[in-house]
């Protein structure tokens, strides 16, 4: 399925938005969204929620043999799948520009960095060795995609404990875990990636985009580091220009975010092993929350609305109420007419709108008048209206006279919420139709 | 890593060449007569061709043509032979697919794309040696190319590859280099502003030195900057006389 394509308001609102610092999570500039790190039943498997972006990660392992040129090195896979149960628009099979992205920049990430001592899976040299696979899987997609991967990769990788084995000469004995207990793998560091949005031609920066903000970016940088500030990697992509002290502010905020990350992750890790060790329940299923709202819990949200009321009320007693409309329409010749004349733009009551409207659905037929410069694309609205309002005939015309549909007698405007919205709606259309009427009288 | 000194006490790296030196560069331009603008250039051992096409109608499908600017569309790919060992995959594997993203990234923020609404304009590119540096080779043919196809572009887009190695920070990884596993930076930088297209850097660097790398790499781009100038000008000034203007 095609992605549904963004709204030019909706763009220019997210932009106006960023230009005044503000976010549609209610979020500063350089925050993260929660992110919540829960574990599986088997060791290596967990999830990652950051916001709603979810990630699913499982590691698993293989005796193989080792690559012909690095006999003593164990083998590291990892790939990420885009699951169409992430985004509509992600297609099952078709491998698409984002998937190698994501997946190339995991890879770097994660092996160029060695942050898994590959040594130490070596069983016998140039015979067998360990080949550990990590498998991502994109559950819910909203925003970056890429800071949920690789931490939710990293996370399983210290969570994962591999067989236990022993060689004896020749011999190798695969225990299973009943036998003895499982192994945990040595992991020199943790990287994880910080993603920043530039907008406006790097003017602005987000950390942490959502999947709106990701809509409207000029590109993207990717920052990968750990918590000794090592940075393992860095991409810029998007075709955004980017100079070199924006780099560098960028690998500030990263080593930063980066420590607050991991110590999430630790505290994470910590609690599984105690609940593991204590017998207690464990897996996800105790781990997914009740997402109902009851009396005692609701997910907070994070923009505040405290005193959003008295806000509103603020602008609406401040607010001058539409002005009124003199509704004297000029009927020039047939086919067309004047309502108002000069620039003020009085957006009609309800009372004139929807005479307009009734007018243009019947009068959909009446012919276009040769002696006006019309454009062709624009409806007549023939104005013949027997109303309560005077009517200037300025041409005998011998059409009938229209019959109005329900005209039904509207109060005049007060400010009340009800009658807001069927305002808004008819005085658009109202609007438009002016515009059309100014545009073709002379 | 084991036994190989890349840089040596007295300085020199294992070519031969100091820290910041870079390799040789030799480039031509209209190499073929068919393509709208052709280059091919020699960093060292690493041998590089890129052939441009357009701008010109959107072949393929005409949905993904832009309303508003011209698409460009990269291919990146090795030639078999280009590596010590035969490459079963010239094309389509992951790091030729990612190769090409980053070249087609790199060109779109560099040619002026919004004079060519729904165009197209095909880079293509050809690793005929492979001995490190290989993204780097590819940008600077491509911009050869480019000018030489005679599409506008905001300034040239000059490549070059860093190093760190024993705090010191080398221009211009050769492949040993490259191999050894230590930190390398692939920078495309716009030369007269300063601009950097694309930022790309793998391995381990400590934050404190990426300033530093940053900042040789930028030099190196700079330096990459005048000799295709010069290439580009006596390239220009033959072709004139051969015309007998």
């Amino acid at each position: 399925m095609k992605e549904t394509p963004l709204s030019n308001c909706e763009r220019r609102f997210l932009l106006r938005a960023i230009e005044e610092r503000k976010r549609l999570d209610g979020r500063q500039s350089y925050d993260y969204r929660n992110v919540r790190i829960s574990f599986g039943a088997d060791y290596g498997c967990c999830i990652v929620e950051l916001g709603r972006t979810r990630v699913l990660g499982q590691v698993s392992c293989e005796l193989v043999s080792p690559k012909l040129n690095r006999a003593t090195e164990g083998l590291l896979f990892f790939n990420l799948e885009l699951s169409p149960m992430a985004a509509p628009a992600f297609e099952p099979g078709r491998q698409s520009e984002l998937l190698v992205k994501l997946n190339r920049l995991l890879e770097r990430c994660l092996r160029n960095s060695k942050c898994i001592d590959t040594e130490s899976l070596c069983v016998v040299a140039g015979v067998k060795v360990w080949q550990i696979r990590v498998d991502l899987h994109l559950l819910n997609h909203d925003g970056n995609i890429i800071d949920a991967a690789s931490i939710a990769a990293i996370v399983a990788l210290c969570h994962f404990h591999r067989p236990d084995v022993s060689v004896q000469g020749e011999e190798v004995t695969l225990y299973t875990p009943e036998e003895r207990d499982p192994v945990p793998l040595s992991i020199h560091h943790m990287p994880i990636c910080v993603s920043f949005a530039f907008f406006q031609q790097g003017t602005y920066l987000l950390v942490d985009p959502s999947e709106r903000e990701e809509r409207v970016m000029d590109g993207l940088l990717v920052i990968a580091m750990n918590k000794h500030r090592e940075i393992c990697t860095i991409q810029s992509s998007g075709g955004i220009m980017l100079l070199k002290d924006q780099v560098l502010r960028c690998s500030k905020i990263t080593g930063v975010k980066v420590a607050e990350i991991t110590e999430l992750i630790q505290k994470a890790l910590e609690n599984d092993r105690k609940v593991r060790k204590e017998g207690g329940k464990f897996g996800f299923a105790e781990s997914i929350p009740n997402q109902k709202i009851s009396a005692f819990k609701m997910e907070r949200a994070p923009v505040d609305t405290n005193d959003v009321e008295e806000q509103a009320e603020e602008i609406i007693t401040k607010a001058d109420p539409p002005s009124d409309v003199f509704a004297k329409p000029i009927l020039r010749m047939p086919g067309t007419a004047q309502i108002g004349e000069g620039l003020e733009n009085s957006w009609g009551d309800l009372e004139e709108s929807e005479r307009e409207e009734e007018e243009e659905g019947n009068s959909d037929d009446a012919t276009t008048s040769e002696g006006q410069k019309m454009e062709t694309e624009e409806i007549n609205v023939v104005s013949k209206t027997k109303k309560e309002d005077d009517t200037i005939v300025l041409s005998d015309s011998e059409e009938e006279e229209v019959v109005i549909l329900e005209p039904e007698e509207r109060p005049k405007k007060t400010r009340t919420p009800t009658s807001a919205q069927q305002e808004n709606s008819s005085s658009k259309k109202a609007f438009n139709k002016k515009r059309k009427k100014k545009r073709a009288t002379p | 890593m084991a036994g190989l000194e890349l840089l040596s006490d007295e300085g020199y790296r294992v070519d031969g060449r100091r820290a910041g030196e870079l390799r040789k560069v030799r480039a031509r331009m209209g190499v073929f007569a068919q393509a709208d603008g052709s280059a091919y250039i020699e960093q060292g051992n690493t041998k590089a061709l890129a052939v441009v096409y357009g701008p010109h109608e959107m072949r393929g499908s005409r949905s993904k043509a832009l309303h508003d600017r011209a698409l460009v569309n990269c291919q990146y790919s090795m030639a078999t032979f280009s590596t010590g060992e035969r490459k079963r995959r010239p094309h389509g594997d992951r790091k030729s697919s990612e190769m090409t993203l980053h070249l087609k990234q790199t060109f779109e923020a560099a040619i002026l794309t919004q004079l060519y609404p729904r165009s197209q304009i095909d880079i293509y590119v050809q690793i005929l040696q492979a001995d490190g540096g290989n993204y780097c080779a590819c940008v600077n043919a491509a911009t050869l190319a480019t000018i030489d196809a005679g599409i506008p572009m905001r300034d040239y887009v000059c490549a070059s590859s860093a190093g760190f190695i024993e705090d010191t920070p080398l221009a211009d990884l050769n492949y040993v280099e490259e191999a050894a596993g230590g930190p390398q930076v692939a920078l495309a930088l716009l030369p007269k502003s300063d601009q950097i297209a694309l930022l790309e850097m793998n391995s381990r660097l400590h934050e404190d030195h990426l300033e530093q790398v940053i900042e040789a790499a930028s030099k190196a781009c700079k330096d990459v900057y005048a000799v295709l100038d010069q290439v580009v000008r006596d390239h220009v000034h033959e072709v004139t006389t051969l015309l007998g203007e």
